[in-house]
């Protein structure tokens, strides 16, 4: 295709995803370097129902002059990123050198936002994707050896946790795993524990949001390999049955090499899908157990006063982990790329 | 919307009955703010004004809105209803302007303590005032043999008395979610207990201190008779559990209160039990442990001087005295407007305004603080983390954010 | 798999297999029946704050209507929150959103498949970025220009802004699609003298709707489940239905709106059923149709 005709073919979507997509992107690593200007602080006298107070407040004027001068902002370069809120180096080395073992280290390190944030992430992301994938691949195997008219229907239910919205599917989840719901009572009685609550504990709610991450998500896996299955070699299968290979044995050494690429296919996906969890956060109110980068620039945006630069640098943090989990991708396509050419 | 609709029709009647009455505006009015009902009501009674467009916005969202819908210019609201927490954010990024001269001109039927002067210039118009105060069960105390509890000490004597008698397990509600009701929760304790938010003067915090550690003891003391749950309960799950009979004390929004025992399948028991008293103080201090608050109205700067006009006169005639006749409004909140006659489910508040409670700081960088004890307070309610590592933490968190705003150097 | 199928299984298996598929369907559908039973009941019932069988006996709801379901929540919901408002947006949306993101999407996704430039790599690579971000680190930085070029609040930004933000999707999966339609149709058709447009049109299209139509069911879900961009670009009465199932539990001075969140989130779920039902095959192929290339 010549140069000219693509530019033509693909303009609308490349306008659309440079405007709205590109041109943000710029904008949030512009903002992350910024910060408003220092302010000037006076004490006044506030007055209101509650009678009069001497109180701080900014004075306009002397920063007016300021921001129009410079309306980005202060630049401060990576200020931001190395702040407490972020990589806290400071408070790393900090913690390194006041640390007498690594146990005391490795706490107060998770003792800050964003590591705590990227340890339940990562935690989630690494938890819930193989263990998705097993049970996706053992639905398939049922549900391949069902008769041909209980399929459809199998297949009908299985789609509705993957199609419903994650903020959707985790509040139904979370109204029924309250302590007195029908699946918390229900935990209580096989734990045999009836002061046990699933959103008052850390690990508990840890689980409980695998869990969810696992329900939400097993449908596409287990879609997926069911259609791999479909297209198993006949004549390898055959020969391994003729070999007296164990049922076992012609799963481990026909079916698994056979839907392998599946296999990559569903991880790299969900990879990237569970690295942004967040509506799950939300939904399960999981704030004081759970966190992760995209809750973080919402707490920032929503707070009393918003922290524009900080999320800005949470954002500007995010696109690199993305690009760091998807460097085999990129890598494989490359290598799909040249063989093509 | 529902509440819309009542507070329509209140307006409508009353229209009916004060026939001379009349609104006319010049120019558009667009209002963002909050969606409970009292602010439905406001909003509704400015879109009556007749001659110019009047459109409201009344989302929980609003705060993540309202600064950048006021930062153009023309700015796309021309008032934003906020309260003492959320006018700040506003004032600090320059985008309302002073009233003085509408007030003069529109503002006869204001009275003096519902203007919100900042270094001598009205920046806000309130027209309603909230308070968290206690809200208990008299039926469940009675049958425990306690009174209703003055301090928090009380209450958690109280509440296990009522426990070891096996009335209830969990006895004590509080809106304990992490995030912003935490955090507001801790700031009610640490004014009770007599603590100073920031060095005089400066941006420097200073909440490490005896009060903070003794404002959480007393935070974990009052959980340990909470719903196991409690840092998922904000008030909307508090009050189910006061309405399901599992809680007999709490900590509640007086402006919930009117309310709290109307939704369906509550008992007759929950109903007729359910009593009002004032804020509780802690630690044998004199300040109650709670906050004052009002909500109120602003003008946008960056808009013509026609449609400021508009917008103060529109939202003027919203709070006029009249909109009090209907009953129904008259119940859904603690009214700053002249001549509102107390409900029975004010008490609270106004008690709270009575024993010399704080208001809310109204600060440039109370927020910023706010975020952070909200972020960080979780781990020490949960026992991972010592009340003064917890705090420390929340330090740290809030310098981080006020040198990124420019508070701190 | 017809083979193994044919193959006679232990009885111990087969039984084993049947378990578990019906333990997995116990696992997918029972929230979903829980909450439909659970949305005709009062809050203190759904939620069990006091017993748990009162979800099921519904005993609270006895005492306040004398019947043990009740139609109110979805009453509420829909009469006097008017989120039949909700649905309306939701459905213009989805149908706008579709419409675009398909006409953009092939255009593009057609030109990547027949250029082999080093180009359509990069763009390809950019688009999968794209893919992987979470869209709050975008949405947050529309507010201001929206709002300073009175575009906030209204459905076609909202509409412009998801579109945009589905393309990679759109453009990876019909690029893929597109991928397995020989080349040497439309090339034979160039050599008949057409241009590539015409190619594109006459014999691309006609051979290109099941690929189409798979990406715009996924299209769709993705406009009908979005959370994040309609709960911040849109104003109150232009909400779509998730943001507004989210406001009505976000709400902190109304009482008993929970149970109308309830009543929301089964009348969100139930187009999705029909959905699923009448696209189901579609719906498969579409999940595996770029995995099964490799």
């Amino acid at each position: 295709m010549k140069h000219k005709t693509f530019f033509w073919f693909f303009l609308p979507t490349g306008l659309a995803m440079l405007l709205f997509i590109a041109f943000p992107i710029v904008s949030v690593v512009i903002q992350s370097m910024y910060t408003p200007h220092d302010a000037v602080l006076i004490t006044v006298e506030n007055c209101g129902p509650f009678g009069c107070k001497q109180a701080t407040t900014i004075d306009q004027e002397a920063t007016a002059s300021l921001r129009a001068a410079e309306p980005l902002g202060k630049f401060v370069g990576t200020e931001i990123f190395t702040d407490r809120g972020h990589l806290a180096f400071g408070e790393i080395g900090a913690a390194w050198r006041g640390s007498e073992t690594m146990g005391v280290f490795f706490s107060s390190i998770y003792n800050l936002p964003f590591y705590r944030a990227m340890t339940f992430t990562l935690t989630f992301t690494f938890i819930s994707v193989p263990l998705l994938i097993i049970l996706g691949f053992i639905i398939a195997l049922a549900v391949n050896s069902l008769n041909r008219h209980l399929k459809g229907v199998v297949i009908f239910f299985s789609l509705l946790p993957m199609i419903v919205a994650p903020l959707v599917g985790s509040l139904v989840l979370y109204w029924m795993v309250d302590s007195r719901g029908v699946l918390g009572t229900f935990i209580q009685y096989l734990a045999n524990d009836p002061d046990l609550s699933m959103k008052a504990s850390t690990p508990l709610t840890w689980v409980m949001i695998i869990v969810y991450g696992i329900w939400h998500s097993a449908p596409f896996a287990f879609v997926v390999f069911y259609a791999g299955l479909q297209t198993l070699p006949q004549d390898q299968m055959e020969a391994a049955q003729i070999d007296g290979a164990s049922r076992w044995e012609q799963v481990r050494y026909v079916v698994i090499p056979h839907i392998m690429p599946l296999v990559t296919f569903v991880a790299l996906i969900q990879l990237m899908d569970k690295f942004r969890v967040f509506e799950e956060i939300i939904g399960f109110n999981a704030e004081a157990h759970a966190t992760s980068l995209s809750w973080m620039i919402l707490n920032d945006l929503s707070g009393e006063t918003q922290l524009l630069s900080s999320a800005a640098a949470t954002s500007v943090m995010t696109l690199v982990g993305v690009a760091i989990l998807l460097s085999p991708v990129l890598v494989r396509t490359w290598r799909d790329f040249q063989e093509k050419t | 919307m529902y509440f819309k609709r009542i507070a329509v029709a209140g307006a409508l009647s009353l229209l009916a009955s004060t026939s001379a009455y009349a609104c006319e505006i010049g120019a558009r009015v667009s209002i963002v703010g909050n969606e409970f009902p009292a602010i439905q009501t406001v909003g509704a009674a400015a879109q009556e004004c007749k001659g110019g467009e009047v459109s409201t916005n009344l989302t929980a969202d609003h705060q993540k809105i309202n600064l950048a819908g006021m930062s153009g210019n023309p700015a796309e609201y021309t008032s934003a209803i906020v309260a003492n927490s959320s006018i700040v954010a506003l004032m600090n990024e320059d985008v309302i302007r002073p009233l003085d001269d509408l007030v003069a001109k529109h503002g006869a039927g204001l009275k003096k303590n519902q203007l919100i002067t900042i270094n001598g210039k009205v920046m806000a118009v309130a027209f309603m005032a909230n308070a968290q105060h206690l809200v208990y069960r008299a039926d469940v105390l009675e049958k425990a043999g306690v009174e209703a509890p003055k301090t928090y000490e009380d209450m958690l004597e109280a509440a296990k008395k009522i426990r070891e008698m096996g009335i209830m397990e969990n006895p004590v509600g509080g809106a304990y979610k992490a995030g912003w009701n935490l955090a507001q929760e801790f700031n009610n304790m640490y004014i009770g207990h007599g603590g100073e938010f920031f060095k005089p003067g400066s941006a420097e915090v200073s909440i490490n201190n005896a009060q903070g550690v003794a404002t959480l003891n007393m935070m974990k003391s009052l959980s340990e008779y909470m719903n196991p749950d409690f840092l998922t309960h904000d008030s909307n799950a508090t009050n189910a559990e006061y309405r399901a009979g599992n809680v007999a004390l709490m900590n509640m929004w007086g402006s919930r209160a009117a309310t709290l025992s109307d939704a369906e399948g509550v008992s007759d028991e929950v109903k007729n039990g359910m009593a009002i008293a004032g804020p509780m103080t802690v630690a044998g201090g004199s300040t109650p442990a709670t906050t004052l608050w009002w909500d109120g109205w602003t003008v946008a700067k960056n808009i013509s001087d026609a449609e400021a006009e508009a917008t103060f006169i529109a939202l003027t005639n919203a709070i006029r005295p009249e909109i009090l006749a209907d009953e129904e409004v008259a119940k859904q909140a603690v009214w700053l407007i002249d001549g509102y006659e107390p409900t029975p489910a004010a008490v609270g508040v106004f008690d709270a305004a009575s024993a010399g409670s704080t208001p809310y700081p109204m600060v440039p960088y109370q927020g910023l603080l706010h975020t952070a004890l909200g972020a960080e307070l979780s781990d020490f309610m949960l026992g991972k983390e010592s009340a003064e590592q917890a705090l420390a933490d929340t330090e740290a968190a809030y310098t981080a954010a006020a040198k990124e705003k420019g508070f701190l150097n | 798999m017809s083979s193994v199928s044919a193959q006679r299984r232990p009885k111990g298996l087969r039984i084993a297999a049947n378990a578990f598929v019906v333990f997995w369907l116990i696992l997918a559908a029972f929230p979903f029946l829980w909450t439909l039973w659970g949305s005709f009941k009062v809050e203190l019932d759904f939620f069990s704050i006091a017993d748990w069988t009162n979800a099921l006996t519904g005993a609270n709801t006895e005492r306040a209507y004398g019947t043990t379901t009740t139609t109110t929540a979805y009453h509420g919901a829909w009469i006097e929150q008017e989120f039949w408002r909700a649905v309306i947006n939701t459905a213009v949306v989805c149908f706008c959103v579709v419409c675009l993101s398909l006409t953009m999407g092939t255009l593009g996704g057609y030109a990547l498949s027949r250029s082999n430039y080093r180009y359509t790599f990069w763009l390809l690579i950019a688009a999968l970025m794209f893919r992987a971000m979470p869209p709050i680190t975008l949405v947050s930085g529309y507010l201001l220009p929206f709002f300073q070029w009175n575009l906030w609040g209204y459905l076609p930004t909202t509409i412009v802004v998801l579109v945009a933000i589905n393309q990679p999707f759109t453009l990876w999966m019909l690029h893929s699609f597109f991928q397995k339609i020989p080349k040497e149709l439309d090339e034979s058709a160039k050599v008949d003298g057409c241009t590539q447009f015409q190619a594109f049109r006459h014999v691309i299209i006609p051979v290109m709707w099941p690929g189409v139509i798979t990406t715009g069911l996924f299209s769709f879900l993705l406009a009908y489940n979005d959370f994040v961009v309609g709960a911040l670009l849109l104003s109150e009465e232009n909400r779509t239905m998730v943001p507004a199932i989210a406001a009505f539990l976000g709400t902190t001075q109304t009482e008993g709106n929970v149970m109308f969140a309830v009543a929301a989130v089964v009348s969100a779920t139930a187009p999705l059923f029909v959905l699923v039902m009448f696209f189901q095959r579609q719906i498969v192929s579409g999940l595996t149709a770029g995995a099964v290339k490799g």
